[in-house]
């Protein structure tokens, strides 16, 4: 049976993992190839490595320590941030990730979606949305508003019609964060995550929001989604992935398990 | 022991070698020096994306080299689209020809039911008789990212169920593959690579 996927998130910044709210009080919390390998061994089923203030200057940083990260790494790997053209997401792809995560780059480029996956195929190609509900609109769920990735202003589009077209672009995954959501810890957005779900035939990776084990056996059920990132909830008691997983199987999630 | 990659531009090999790297096997990769095919110890077609892109090991006369490879007994694994090659075609693009060491053909997984492509961790089903799945137990967990498939059949190795039965891998003698990818999927995925780099040269296929 296919399992619903735990993927664990590793914010990077200068080669180190970060950990803190809303790029705040950044703390430092480790080597990111000890970090990614510790989420494998401990059961993630995918690693997700997000450099959080990507700049050009810090392409190479970013590129060693994808490098290292991919070397001992034997499950699913996709790096996001800073990705602007096939010629970085071809970088990131030689240094050994096996999906790149885009965001405000292919909301400003959509051909970029399909210029990636044309060279590596739609399965390595995993468009980011960040989208907030639109209590203005006919459908606030359905015409939640996109943003760009840490934006503050809309992007004038609406998320399940960016989905559809990220899918006709030829996306192979949506990784869809809820703003309204994010950093609550009061659990996923649901509704926003079903309606995304529902209007694409791709995988939705559920983003934002966690804070205990039934949110993510709801936003499995009720939100359809197909995964769920799990960055914070790691820090407030759950400490695995396979703890985490181990409690969705009573639940009834399927999950993979022994891991 | 040496293995033979082989690049046909359909995605990226990083995966792939790092990890028959990692299991200890030398790789030398060829996207058309046919004598590195003619030499192979073991050949691995790695793979994503689009069948139609197999056209290009027949444009740089792979496809022969391979299949004199796999006659002479070298053991072949083909991953992915690389699986569905040896098969005699795929809907995907009917005008391209596989290898057709296997007499059926690979097809969309219906619609409507779930979604497509197939994208995840699912479980196994190994034939107990397979040399590939060798202390792989029924249930174990493997990555796939794809939405056409082969069709269950006497030479299946192992079954997968989503929407349907398929096959998840093949055997037959030298000749091997399989529908997931191994080097993303875990210990299960480095035991079945290391499986095939165990193997001893079979007697000839066919």
């Amino acid at each position: 049976m296919l399992t619903k996927r735990i993927i664990a998130c590793l914010d990077v910044h200068a080669g180190r993992v970060v950990k803190g709210v809303q790029f705040i009080d950044l703390v430092d919390a480790g080597d990111p190839a000890t970090q990614a390998a510790r989420h494998a061994r401990e059961g993630a089923d995918e690693i997700v490595l997000l450099d959080i203030t990507a700049t050009h200057e810090g392409r190479q940083t970013l590129l060693d320590t994808v490098s290292r990260t991919a070397k001992e790494l034997f499950v699913p790997f996709c790096v996001g941030g800073g990705i602007k053209s096939a010629r970085d997401a071809e970088q990131v792809f030689t240094a050994g990730a096996d999906k790149v995560s885009i965001n405000s780059a292919a909301l400003t480029d959509p051909k970029l979606i399909t210029a990636i996956g044309a060279s590596f195929g739609a399965q390595a190609v995993v468009v980011a949305i960040d989208a907030r509900r639109d209590p203005k609109a006919t459908d606030p769920v359905r015409d939640a508003q996109v943003f760009v990735h840490g934006g503050r202003k809309p992007v004038g589009r609406r998320v399940v019609e960016w989905a559809r077209e990220a899918e006709d672009r030829g996306a192979g995954e949506i990784l869809l964060t809820s703003m309204d959501a994010d950093g609550t810890r009061a659990g996923f957005d649901c509704e926003l995550t079903a309606a995304v779900s529902e209007s694409v035939s791709i995988p939705v990776i559920a983003s934002g929001g966690a804070g205990t084990v039934a949110h993510f056996v709801d936003v499995f059920s009720r939100g359809k989604a197909d995964a769920a990132l799990a960055a914070s909830i790691f820090h407030f008691g759950i400490s695995t992935s396979r703890s985490l997983k181990e409690q969705l199987q009573r639940s009834g999630v399927p999950v993979r398990l022994p891991c | 022991m040496r293995v033979t990659v082989i690049d046909y531009k359909a995605g990226n090999l990083t995966s792939v070698l790092k990890t028959l790297r990692h299991l200890g096997a030398e790789t030398v990769v060829t996207d058309g020096d046919l004598s590195l095919v003619e030499s192979a110890e073991r050949i691995v077609l790695p793979g994503v994306g689009h069948f139609a892109a197999t056209q290009r090991l027949d444009a740089t006369g792979l496809t022969g080299a391979i299949r004199a490879a796999i006659a002479r007994g070298v053991p072949f694994l083909g991953i992915c689209v690389g699986m569905q090659w040896l098969f005699a075609g795929s809907s995907e693009a009917p005008e391209q020809p596989g290898l057709g060491v296997f007499a059926e053909n690979c097809t969309r997984f219906p619609e409507g039911r779930e979604k497509v492509p197939h994208v995840g961790w699912n479980s196994l089903e190994p034939e107990p008789a397979s040399r590939l799945f060798a202390d792989i137990e029924p249930g174990e967990y493997v990555y796939f990212t794809h939405s056409y498939k082969a069709p269950t059949t006497a030479d299946t190795a192992a079954i997968t169920h989503y929407i349907e039965p398929f096959a998840a891998a093949v055997e037959r003698n030298n000749v091997f593959g399989v529908q997931f990818h191994p080097e993303k999927s875990g210990a299960t995925g480095l035991k079945i690579l290391s499986n095939f780099l165990a193997l001893g040269a079979e007697r000839r296929s066919c």
